[in-house]
């Protein structure tokens, strides 16, 4: 067991994976010599070399392109994009190949890369660079993870490669380094489209995800102070396809629900879970599902992040006002 | 202080068999002649493919489709001078080269007829299916080039087409920069139709040639007679040569014409003239070839219309099995989504298959 943090955790994944599977490389901007703005892959070019640990020019679509080529040859390429607000170029290949090369050919033609990147706020970054918009990449034929801490980020990203689909692995960076846990010594793997029960309650569930999920636990803590409600808490860890069996199970049993997303409030994930509620345990529910959400506003410069982004307050407010309803 | 060239460019031009079917015996690159008849039969098989599927689009038999007449030598040649182990990527006008490569024309007939099952060539292992956004599959062909390369393949290359708007697509010049900088293996081959549907090619843009595309890239470019089918040969060989040889990528601009619509869809008088398409279809590149290998002595009006007669009971035969083909799935599009089960999925297969059933 070694303590790391997540961008750590990343960094391990990448490295065992490399190291057991000569398929898999590494490419995208400043990757190599640099390891990375984030330094996701230091080490890597030093351990495997320039061919498997690629620098490539700056073009967010020409990364993903090629890496499409490369898997479609039979490699299994983890393609970097520096920060979520860079990712939009790739749309054209995201949707209009990785998701379907499966179905156009029936399955014979397979894309089963990885996309990386950091996702979400509160790092002051500049603008396009604190972006939370992982219900853009929902669409079917992709697989849309995010994890929430070191040891699930290293075992979903060891899952995500190992995986026959196209995968987005979205990085919550303000929790790179945030926390540092225990990572086991050998490579595990977790179930990717599987959420996760972290702590078990009866009085209302509360589903999150990435970077909320600290904030969520503080809330739930003192909410369990103050009013003494034991609070399940659900980490989606897989955002698409989404785990509507685990939330049900959970809201069945609780009859209330919060769902926690740094994303605007309006056509999220969240958005979906809820409606997935809805769908399977609507008559089960004694309050309406509440949203702690971002605001349906474009992503503010950092100087006024700190409200946009929920908040520990706010997520409390947010448990309470379900508990009461 | 100084002002001095640092860069310069230059980009020639290839015509080997002219309009009038006259060989420049100093560039020609001395195909035998079952080389030369191979190209002509794919030339000819492919030109009665498309005028066949016009009719059976207007009877509503098929669905709309991308008309390939007048641009055949601008593939044959390629496809001739491709090796077993090359790639070939393709956009979506390029029926001669697809079919010479292998692909059933059974399968383009059920693609045009609205079934993910076409795009699956069984045993072809080295054609990707046809790529409908433009511009977007020529990222594919270098990172194919780039895992050839990873792999120490030095006997095989990938061969790309896309055509003249595509070359104003963003994720082309990509694509260019991406080969340049791996020295990727990799053919770029332009068919330069003169238009984009309605879009001339003067308004796509301003550069004197599209080969010239290539030199910001650092990847050489030739021009090319586009119905010219043994330009279009000796310009590609020369490009998967150097590939092969660890040179890099090379974009060839093929000149031709599209004789016919757009897609089916289309109306090209709306946009151009009735003398400017005259004009080509005195270029065509079927009767240019026909016209050498006559004076070759390799062929004769028998054996045309022997050829005829066989390429279209071959084009019969796939229509028939294509239309014989009524027991595909109504929920395949089910099948493919993931390579992992998913429950959702399938719950939602079943509630698709009770709704057809009601």
């Amino acid at each position: 067991m070694a303590k790391l943090n997540l961008v750590q955790a990343i960094n391990l994944a990448m490295h065992e994976e490399m190291a057991s599977n000569p398929d898999v490389l590494v490419l995208g901007q400043d990757v190599g010599q640099d390891g990375g703005v984030f330094r996701a892959t230091d080490g890597l070019l030093e351990k495997f070399g320039e061919k498997r640990v690629i620098d490539t020019p700056l073009a967010e679509a020409g990364i993903l392109g090629t890496a499409i080529g490369m898997s479609l040859a039979g490699l299994k390429p983890i393609a970097e994009i520096q920060f979520d607000g860079f990712s939009y170029t790739v749309f054209n290949q995201l949707e209009g190949h990785a998701s379907r090369f499966r179905t156009r050919s029936q399955g014979k033609w397979t894309v089963p890369l990885v996309l990386r990147f950091p996702y979400g706020g509160g790092v002051r970054a500049l603008e396009h660079h604190s972006e939370a918009r992982e219900s853009f990449y929902a669409f079917p034929g992709l697989k849309v993870v995010v994890p929430s801490g070191p040891r699930n980020a290293r075992a979903l990203l060891t899952a995500a490669i190992r995986d026959p689909d196209p995968v987005v692995f979205l990085e919550p960076k303000r929790s790179y380094r945030a926390f540092k846990e225990e990572v086991p010594d050998t490579p595990e793997v977790m179930e990717i489209g599987k959420a996760q029960v972290v702590q078990e309650g009866s009085d209302l569930t509360l589903i999150s995800w990435g970077a909320m999920m600290r904030p969520v636990l503080s809330a739930v803590a003192e909410v369990k102070e103050k009013t003494g409600a034991s609070i399940e808490l659900i980490d989606l860890l897989t955002i698409s396809p989404l785990d509507a069996e685990t939330i049900a199970t959970s809201v069945k049993k609780t009859g209330r629900a919060v769902v926690v997303q740094e994303s605007p409030k309006s056509f999220g994930a969240a958005s979906e879970v809820i409606a997935r509620i809805n769908d399977e345990v609507l008559m089960y529910l004694e309050a309406p599902v509440k949203r702690v959400t971002g605001f349906d506003v474009v992503t503010p410069y950092f100087g006024r992040e700190a409200g946009y982004i929920p908040e520990v307050s706010r997520i409390v407010a947010g448990i309470e006002e379900t508990l009461k309803f | 202080m100084a002002l001095t060239d640092i860069a310069t460019f230059r980009i020639q031009h290839l015509q080997i068999l002219d309009e009038n079917g006259n060989l420049d015996s100093k560039l020609d690159p001395k195909l035998s002649k079952e080389q030369l008849l191979t190209m002509y039969r794919w030339m000819v098989l492919a030109r009665e493919a498309d005028e066949r599927m016009l009719k059976l689009q207007r009877q509503g038999r098929i669905g709309t489709f991308a008309l390939n007449s007048g641009q055949e030598a601008a593939q044959v040649g390629a496809g001739l001078a491709m090796g077993d182990k090359d790639w070939l990527v393709p956009s979506f006008r390029e029926a001669a080269i697809r079919m010479m490569r292998g692909v059933p024309l059974v399968n383009d007939l059920l693609f045009y007829n609205g079934f993910e099952e076409g795009s699956v060539y069984k045993d072809l292992q080295r054609v990707l299916p046809i790529s409908i956004i433009v511009g977007s599959q020529s990222l594919h062909a270098v990172g194919l080039a780039y895992a050839m390369q990873y792999r120490g393949e030095k006997d095989a290359a990938v061969v790309t087409y896309i055509g003249d708007g595509g070359t104003s697509e963003g994720e082309f010049y990509e694509a260019l920069n991406f080969a340049g900088v791996w020295k990727a293996p990799v053919v770029f081959i332009v068919q330069n139709n003169g238009w984009a549907i309605s879009l001339p090619r003067h308004k796509q843009t301003a550069a004197q040639t599209l080969a010239q595309k290539g030199v910001a890239a650092g990847i050489p470019g030739i021009s090319v007679d586009g119905n010219d089918a043994l330009a279009v040969y000796k310009a590609t060989k020369d490009a998967l040569d150097r590939a092969k040889a660890g040179e890099g990528p090379t974009i060839i601009e093929a000149i031709t014409y599209r004789l016919l619509q757009h897609t089916t869809s289309d109306d090209p008088i709306r946009y151009r003239t009735n003398e400017e398409e005259q004009s080509w279809w005195a270029k065509d590149p079927i009767p240019r070839l026909a016209g050498y290998l006559k004076k070759r002595k390799f062929w004769n009006d028998e054996l045309e219309a022997a050829l005829r007669e066989e390429v279209r009971a071959e084009i019969d035969e796939a229509v028939k099995e294509m239309e014989a083909l009524t027991a595909l799935k109504p929920d395949a599009s089910f099948d493919h989504v993931y390579g992992t089960q998913n429950k959702e999925i399938e719950r939602q297969r079943a509630d698709f298959l009770a709704s057809l059933g009601g």
